[in-house]
C-alpha cells in the first residue's frame, strides 16, 4: 500500500514523465528542445508544463535571446525529490 | 494497474534521460574508417621518413610532404565522420544539430584546439620529438572530455590514447608507430566495438 502511495499522479502521463526525465539530467531545457525530444505539439507541451509548474515541480523562466522570446524550464528541488520518489516506487513495483 | 505499464514508464525515463543529455548517433563505422585512413597515412609517412625509393631533396620537402599527409588524413576522417553520423542521426530520427550535439562538439573541440595550438608552438621551437606524444595526449583528452556527452565507449578510447601518448613520450623516436597504434589501431578497435554494439540493430 505504501509503495502505491509513492506513485505520483502528476507524473502519470508520457509527456510529463518525459519532461521530468529530461530536467533531471539537464540543468535546464528550452521549449523547443522539449518539443523536439518528446515529439509533442506546442499546445500539448504547454499544458503539461503548466501542470508541472502548478505543482511547483518545474520553474519557468522567460527571457529574450536577441529579439526572440525564449522559455526555459528547470526542475525545482521539490520536483527532483518527488520524481526520484516516483522512480523508486516504479522500480519497486516491477520488482527490482 | 499492471506492471507492464510501470516497465514502459521506466524505459521511457531512461530513454529520455540519455537522449536529452547524450548525442548517441555517433557512427562506429566512421571510427573504423578513420583508423584505416590513419594506417594508410602512417604507411605513406613511413615511406617518406625511412629509406625507400622515395627521395626528397631537402628536409623542408619532407616536412611539407608529412604535413600534407597528416592534413589529408584528418580531413578525410572528419568528412567521413560527419557524413556517417548525419546518416545515422537521420535514420534514428535524432536531429543532428541539437543541444546534445552542440555540447558534444564544444567539449571535444576545446581540448583538441588547445592541443593543435600547442603542437604548432612545438613545431615553431622544433621540438619534433614531442609532437607525436602531444597529438596523442591532447586527442585522448578531447575524447575523454567529449565522452560525457556521447556513447561511453569514447571514454575508453580516450584513456587508451592518453596512455599511448605517455608511452610515446618515454620511448622517443618511435612516434610514428605510436601514432599508427593510437589513431589507427585504436580507432578501428573501438569503432568496431561501437559498430557491433549500437549500429547493427
Amino acid at each position: 500500500m505504501s509503495i502505491i502511495n509513492n506513485i505520483n499522479k502528476a507524473f502519470d502521463h508520457r509527456i510529463r514523465l518525459g519532461i521530468m526525465s529530461i530536467l533531471m539530467v539537464n540543468d535546464y531545457a528550452d521549449f523547443n528542445m522539449l518539443k523536439e525530444l518528446l515529439g509533442a505539439t506546442d499546445g500539448n507541451l504547454a499544458s503539461h508544463t503548466k501542470a508541472l509548474e502548478k505543482e511547483a515541480y518545474v520553474k519557468v523562466e522567460k527571457q529574450f535571446i536577441g529579439r526572440k522570446p525564449n522559455t526555459r524550464y528547470s526542475a525545482t528541488p521539490l520536483g527532483k525529490a518527488a520524481f526520484q520518489k516516483h522512480i523508486d516506487a516504479l522500480e519497486k513495483l516491477i520488482g527490482r | 494497474m499492471d506492471s507492464s505499464k510501470y516497465l514502459d514508464d521506466i524505459s521511457e525515463i531512461k530513454n529520455m534521460m540519455s537522449r536529452s543529455s547524450r548525442f548517441i548517433s555517433l557512427s562506429g563505422l566512421s571510427g573504423i574508417l578513420a583508423g584505416i585512413y590513419a594506417l594508410i597515412g602512417a604507411y605513406i609517412a613511413y615511406l617518406i621518413l625511412y629509406p625507400s625509393d622515395w627521395k626528397f631533396d631537402s628536409y623542408q620537402d619532407i616536412q611539407m610532404a608529412l604535413l600534407a599527409v597528416a592534413t589529408a588524413v584528418a580531413l578525410l576522417a572528419i568528412i567521413t565522420a560527419a557524413l556517417l553520423t548525419f546518416r545515422k542521426a537521420k535514420k534514428s530520427g535524432e536531429s543532428i544539430w541539437n543541444t546534445s550535439s552542440k555540447r558534444l562538439l564544444a567539449n571535444f573541440l576545446i581540448p583538441l584546439l588547445t592541443g593543435g595550438i600547442f603542437v604548432l608552438l612545438l613545431i615553431r621551437l622544433e621540438y619534433w620529438i614531442m609532437i607525436a606524444p602531444s597529438t596523442l595526449i591532447f586527442y585522448g583528452m578531447a575524447c575523454l572530455n567529449a565522452s560525457k556527452y556521447t556513447l561511453r565507449d569514447v571514454r575508453y578510447l580516450g584513456i587508451t590514447v592518453i596512455i599511448l601518448g605517455l608511452l610515446s613520450a618515454y620511448f622517443t623516436g618511435y612516434g610514428l608507430f605510436f601514432w599508427a597504434a593510437g589513431f589507427g589501431v585504436c580507432h578501428i578497435l573501438y569503432g568496431s566495438l561501437m559498430h557491433f554494439k549500437y549500429d547493427r540493430k
